[in-house]
């Protein structure tokens, strides 16, 4: 009786104790063949804004980045932004300065007055980069993953340093949907094979024992290493639109300062991963579940 | 054909039997729409049971489906609830019968037609039928008002040890009285803003818009709803409650102005969050009350039940261990009170903890962690509202010696060990930082599954104890058949 108790308790601690961090050892690297650097078109016109369709106009034409922004993209960016001198590193935080937001006085509303302010902890465990104190690069195996515990300041200064921005709610939504009813990207059904979410049991989940990012562009419709997957790329051809990690949307709207993200994360079940679910939160918040990509007007 | 009426009657026209269905329904929605979400999703049953069941998910319903969902559970327990209180509290004869059939049939044609409308496919005659179910429950609801009535000259009281005015007007039948009116107001406000449906008004989740700086009339008329609801729900049971243990005495006296007071001014201000600012304040001054009569009933409870066991034991002088033996001796009477204890850590004092720290914790974290929380919050409540009830039906159903011994701790060390796991869960940020979660979510996880399974596996047993129960001949069934209430008045 006693040896099945040791059993018990020896896989039960197993189960406990499998957590995730970096994965060490022969980590999957796949070259998804989606080019991070594309940026796909959205043409001008109307689509259906949210679960409740609402019919809005967008009247310009826009780029939005094909695929969320990588950590090889990020740490060539913080090397080059550290150099100009767009941002700083002061001790453990990638610090740059940040005009302030519009104060409402409304309840629950936060004041965030001009200053610097946090774009990323790179102490964080969570973190896919190294700073060796003079360069920033990105671990290896996770080059073509996205970027992630990076703030709302710190999505904002990127795209801007590009000459971009963050999309709006609008924009990403109708980047997302396209103009027709569908509630993902790729249509109206999600299975496992059409994006990283909670329990969806992707290679890089299975060897993480839990959740874990998918490179930019995994859900494309290749199959690795057997894993089979559909293409999630939305009508106009953005891929990762639902799930692997949050994006940050640019709006500041009045009487809040919270900042809205979109797409649901490998962190959320798939009800989450709905073209129209947004989740927000402090512009100065981290997580290892949010990234973002730009926008910009051609 | 005899054997099927009594059977019939027993099941539809006792208080047990009827309780027993209601139980028995939820039950079965539970165990099979639990099948759709959490750690079923994880395993791949819910596509298995979505294939067999024939389950129609469309993703932009989701939260139309939930809310249907849930009215449909609290409707059946609401059912629970006015059965008990149509036995224990005395009304006439032929109002305990109108008033449970009217019930009976209105969850009923709810349930079938709610989650038929939401699950199978969009007949609106469904829908229609939905609403008519609600709308039965609800015409049930005034009879049950009415029936309640605390001034009439035959439910005027003279025995000194309970709660009463000078003139002998019964303070707990008036508030029982006092909530079953409540519960009908606050019915109200989901049914008129329900009735802007396509007209305004768009289908959500409270929890979805709970940082959005400006709320429609409307959707502040659903949040003041869903929240009175239960809280009404809760004061019933420990009205209920109160009744199981002869609450009486001085504790009796202050508790039950005290529970008049409180959900009226509790119920004013869940109403009042439509127009004003500062209803929350009166939200809490109306809540300090009832839960100051709710712990009246616990001190006068523990008390009881520690004095009746030391008495039967002949134990002249008890020490402080004999006590405490006595006071664990009966799990169901100790579990219904213990409930409300333990609420306090996993609901009441998470939800004072919040709103003290709200800016400076909780709102600093993402949104769909505070979601969590919030849907932890009242599913935690639900789920011990729901345990107390089952302690107190275990009783009326006769569970006696070692199975009353063992149903009663199961269920308390099942839902407690679930419901702690889950604070813990819901609190998680407070210790651990996203990076480094997973150990903690583990646990908690496996605990909560864990408790929750015991949980469900010993009502299992129970039902199928009075299911075959029913195929006797002289069972338990047949001798509560004729058993009518406790106390009513002949007309």
């Amino acid at each position: 009786m006693k040896r099945y108790h040791l059993i018990f308790i020896a896989l039960f601690a197993l189960l406990l104790f499998a957590c995730a961090g970096p994965i060490e050892g022969d980590f999957p690297t796949f070259d998804t063949g989606i080019d991070p650097e594309g940026w796909a078109l959205v043409p001008a016109g109307e689509f259906y804004m949210g679960q409740h369709e609402h019919e809005t106009m967008v009247e310009y034409d826009y780029e939005i980045m094909v695929t969320h922004v990588t950590n090889t993209q990020f740490a060539n960016y913080l090397n080059q932004a550290v150099e100009e001198g767009w941002v700083e590193v002061d001790g453990e935080e990638v610090v740059g300065y940040h005009p302030g937001d519009q104060y409402d006085g409304h309840k629950h509303e936060e004041e965030i007055p001009a200053g610097d302010y946090v774009h990323m902890n790179l102490e964080d465990p969570g973190l896919r980069i190294a700073f060796d104190g003079s360069a920033f690069v990105p671990m290896s195996g996770y080059e073509n993953h996205p970027v992630v515990l990076v703030s709302w300041f710190g999505a904002k200064a990127y795209c801007e340093f590009y000459d971009s921005r963050l999309p709006t709610e609008v924009e990403w939504e109708k980047a997302a949907r396209g103009t027709d009813l569908r509630p993902y990207p790729w249509g109206d059904e999600v299975t496992k094979e059409h994006a990283n979410f909670y329990s969806s049991h992707d290679v890089f989940e299975k060897l993480a024992g839990s959740s874990d990012t998918t490179p930019v562009g995994f859900f494309n419709g290749q199959t690795y290493d057997g894993f089979i997957t559909f293409d999630n790329a939305s009508p106009y051809g953005v891929y990762d639109m639902a799930g692997n990690v949050w994006q940050w949307t640019g709006d500041d709207y009045e009487d809040q300062h919270y900042r809205y993200m979109r797409g649901g994360s490998k962190e959320n079940y798939a009800y989450n991963l709905r073209v129209w679910t947004n989740n927000s939160a402090g512009p100065e918040f981290l997580s290892p579940n949010v990234g973002f990509r730009c926008l910009r007007t051609p | 054909m005899q054997v099927f009426v009594d059977r019939f009657n027993y099941l539809f026209r006792s208080t047990k039997g009827l309780a027993l269905v209601a139980i028995a329904m939820i039950s079965l929605v539970t165990a099979l729409w639990g099948m759709l979400s959490g750690p079923m999703v994880e395993f791949g049953i819910t596509d298995v049971v979505v294939d067999l069941f024939g389950f129609q998910l469309v993703p932009a319903e989701r939260e139309g489906r939930i809310i249907i969902l849930y009215h449909v559970i609290a409707n059946a327990v609401v059912a629970i609830e006015v059965y008990f209180i149509t036995a224990l509290v005395k009304m006439k004869k032929h109002e305990q019968s109108t008033i449970n059939a009217t019930v009976t049939f209105g969850y009923l044609i709810a349930m079938i037609f709610g989650l038929a409308f939401a699950y199978f496919g969009h007949n609106f005659v469904f829908h229609g039928l939905f609403i008519f179910g609600q709308s039965l429950l609800f015409f049930g609801g005034l009879l049950f008002a009415a029936a309640l009535w605390p001034w009439r000259k035959e439910y005027r009281i003279e025995d000194t040890d309970y709660s009463r005015t000078r003139g002998g007007l019964d303070l707990e039948r008036t508030a029982f009285f006092v909530m079953a009116v409540a519960t009908l107001g606050s019915a109200l406000f989901g049914a008129v803003t329900g009735s802007y449906w396509g007209n305004g008004h768009e289908t959500f989740l409270a929890e979805d818009l709970i940082r959005n700086p400006h709320k429609t009339l409307l959707q502040k008329s659903i949040i003041g709803h869903l929240h009175i609801m239960l809280t009404l729900v809760a004061i019933a049971l420990t009205l209920i409650i109160g009744k199981w243990y002869d609450f009486k005495g001085w504790f009796h006296k202050i508790a039950m102005p005290l529970m008049i007071f409180g959900t009226i001014t509790i119920s004013i201000g869940a109403w009042s969050v439509v127009w004003v600012e500062w209803a929350h304040t009166t939200i809490y001054v109306g809540s300090v009350f009832v839960m100051l009569a709710a712990l009246f009933l616990v001190i006068f409870g523990w008390d009881k039940l520690i004095r009746e066991r030391i008495a039967e034991q002949g134990i002249e002088k008890a020490n402080f261990f004999q006590k405490l033996k006595a006071l664990f001796h009966d799990p169901l009477k100790f579990g219904a009170t213990w409930q409300m204890v333990f609420m306090n850590f996993t609901v009441s004092g998470v939800g004072i903890f919040m709103a003290v720290n709200l800016n400076e914790i909780f709102r600093v974290w993402p949104h769909r962690e505070e979601r969590i929380i919030l849907t932890g919050h009242w599913h935690i409540l639900s789920g011990i509202i729901a345990t107390i009830i089952l302690f107190y039906f275990a009783d009326l159903a006769g569970l006696k010696g070692r199975l009353r011994q063992w149903f009663g701790w199961l269920v308390i060390i099942g839902s407690d060990l679930a419901f702690g796991a889950v604070t813990i869960f819901s609190m998680k940020r407070l210790f651990v930082t996203e990076s480094a979660q997973q150990p903690l979510v583990n646990w908690t996880m496996l605990v909560a599954d864990f408790g929750l399974a015991l949980v469900l596996v010993v009502l299992a047993m129970f039902l199928l104890w009075r299911l075959f129960d029913l195929f006797k001949r002289n069972g338990r069934w047949k001798s509560e058949l004729d058993e009518t209430g406790y106390g009513e008045v002949q007309s």
